[in-house]
């Protein structure tokens, strides 16, 4: 028998500093997030410039807090994972600078990671990937449905074209005056309201997998601006339910369509906006009949966090991928780019 | 011991590392390239050359600042984390300290500054041992100089920013500015090396940078809640 193998990831690509150790590729040793929430707060939203401050002030305390939950050293540890991106720039650079320093001075491998293969491998530590699979990733900044044919391989076959579907979620949570992140409050109220306003549905050209929220975003603030102004009430919990409608009509419908068309044995929602209880429902109702498998990762692995940086890292470690001590923050990293590299 | 400073604060990238008092090694250059690329591959070539393994370290030194806040986060990361893997103390240095060490052979007062737009400098006044005699801070050149001007003594001013403030520097001072060679405007690595091993080290989680000045957004935000 092989001797187990341990990668630690840092993931630091916007406010949470995370590290975490996988055991094997699929197990899950421990997973240590430092959320900034409290701080972003104050100003209803992350500010890069504090996000960083907090990262550099976090790093080595999350980093020691991991290896003894885990009671372990890191010299137990096979190879350092980091999310190189994308993200915020100088949130990034905390990550990979800690990543490229702990892997010279203990003289270990180093995998830079790209922070959506990380949401899609969240999945691995609950369930073993089946290809073809369709991921759909839905966070603040993302908003894509991705083909996998094999480990470590991705198609994007659509993405926004204009605003990501958690960033619509935060605009209308602000016009609504919900606290920051706005995303968990409007799932929370929708569950209250009615679907009773007809909000747009972004629909694009025929067999296009692409998505634009933009224009329900629109939709909703004018809704509410119109009532307004003819002081009329409109309950917020109808607002954040049509809201919710018709993202998740549109996501729901789109993921089921992909699925079809290539055929795929597995369906993996990922991302932040994967917590979404509205997201989750009508997923499982659309799925529930077919044989292709859903799988939603738990609360905890949705959100950012290190464990799924260490779960893609893993298998990038295992087939050969290694990154040079010149590894930097790539806010822009492209997906497929990423899956293609050394190939 | 043996020491491995960095500096990665301002343009320039400087490392050095010191064994047992003697400086085995240091590599500075002063070009505007990332430090995040440049800075782990030439920790790695020094330590080739001067044939050191990370395990044969006892202490790290970091330039903590003040300084670009990225270039800041790139040399305070590496050197907190290296430090914390080898479970080695990290010594931070400000920078301004060891950009001042370049004139600590002058008999006088010794200007360090840094340019930080809009007519803004980060600076503060040491003596010839280095000792700090005015704190570090972030305002106008102008108040600056104007403050300078009473202490009535030689003043020896070193930076890599000199030409954009040369002018006012004469016309504050006159005589009693002193404004160095090409050669002495950069801060020396070695010496933060050196520095650091007569400074007692604080806790390694609680190493942050030195940065003078709070982030624009959180100044904009404070100054709110004082209007509410
Ligand atoms: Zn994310």
């Amino acid at each position: 028998m092989s001797k187990d193998q341990y990668v630690l990831a840092i993931e630091t690509s916007c406010d949470e500093t995370a590290v975490a150790i996988v055991k094997n590729e699929r197990e899950l040793v421990t997973n240590v997030v430092a959320s900034q929430i409290e701080s972003h707060k104050r100003f209803g939203g992350v500010v890069p410039e504090i996000a960083s401050r907090h990262h550099i002030e976090q790093i080595t305390l999350t980093l020691e807090e991991a290896l003894t939950q885990a009671e372990m050293t890191i010299d137990d540890i096979e190879a350092i994972a980091v999310t190189e991106g994308p993200g915020l720039v100088g949130a990034l650079l905390v990550g990979v600078n800690a990543a490229k320093a702990l892997a010279f001075a203990k003289q270990k491998p180093l995998v830079g990671v790209h922070h959506i293969a990380g949401h899609i491998y969240a999945n691995r530590l609950e369930k073993e990937f089946e290809f073809p699979l369709l991921s759909l990733v839905v966070s603040g900044g993302h908003t894509e449905l991705i083909l996998m044919d094999e480990h470590g391989s991705f198609e994007v076959i659509g993405e926004t074209r204009d605003d990501a579907a958690g960033e619509a979620y935060d605009k209308v949570a602000r016009t609504l005056k919900l606290p920051y992140p706005g995303g968990p409050h409007i799932d929370k109220l929708a569950q209250e309201g009615e679907v009773s306003i007809d909000f747009p549905r972004a629909w694009l050209e025929d067999g296009s997998y692409d998505f634009s929220f933009s224009g329900l975003k629109s939709a909703v603030i004018n809704k509410l601006h119109n009532a307004k102004q003819k002081n009329e009430e409109i309950p917020p919990q109808d607002v954040a339910a049509s809201f919710q409608d018709s993202v998740v009509d549109v996501l729901s419908t789109k993921t089921y369509k992909a699925a079809k068309e290539y055929g795929v044995k597995q369906v993996i929602v990922a991302g932040g906006v994967a917590a979404n209880k509205g997201l989750r429902s009508a997923l499982k109702d659309k799925f529930k009949e077919e044989d292709c498998e859903l799988l939603i990762p738990p609360l905890h692995l949705c959100t950012d966090n290190a464990a799924m940086i260490a779960a893609a890292g893993a298998v990038a470690y295992q087939q050969g991928h290694r990154s040079g001590y010149d590894l930097n923050a790539n806010p822009g990293l492209d997906l497929e780019m990423y899956g293609k590299r050394g190939s | 011991m043996n020491v491995l400073a960095m500096d990665t604060s301002n343009d320039v990238l400087g490392l050095s590392i010191v064994k047992n008092g003697i400086v085995a090694g240091e590599l500075m250059t002063n070009v505007k390239k990332n430090h995040s690329i440049r800075l782990m591959p030439a920790i790695d070539q020094l330590m080739r050359d001067t044939q050191t393994k990370p395990e044969e370290l006892d202490r790290i030194a970091v330039a903590h600042g003040p300084g670009s806040y990225t270039g800041v986060r790139i040399g305070l990361t590496t050197a907190k984390t290296m430090a914390w893997s080898l479970g080695i103390p990290v010594v931070g240095i400000s920078s301004l300290k060891a950009l001042a060490s370049q004139g600590r052979l002058y008999e006088g007062y010794i200007c360090p500054f840094f340019d930080a737009r809009r007519g803004l400098v980060y600076t503060g006044l040491y003596d010839t041992k280095l000792n700090l005699i005015k704190e570090e801070a972030n305002l106008l050149m102008s108040d600056w100089l104007a403050s300078l001007k009473d202490l009535n003594a030689p003043i020896l001013f070193l930076s890599q920013d000199t030409a954009l403030h040369k002018d006012m520097i004469e016309e504050y001072l006159g005589d009693q500015a002193v404004i160095a060679d090409a050669g002495y405007h950069y801060p020396s690595p070695s010496y933060l090396a050196l520095a650091a091993m007569e400074k007692e080290p604080a806790p390694l989680h609680e190493l942050v940078p030195n940065y003078l000045r709070i982030p624009e957004a959180e100044a904009k935000w404070l100054a709110q809640q004082e209007k509410r």
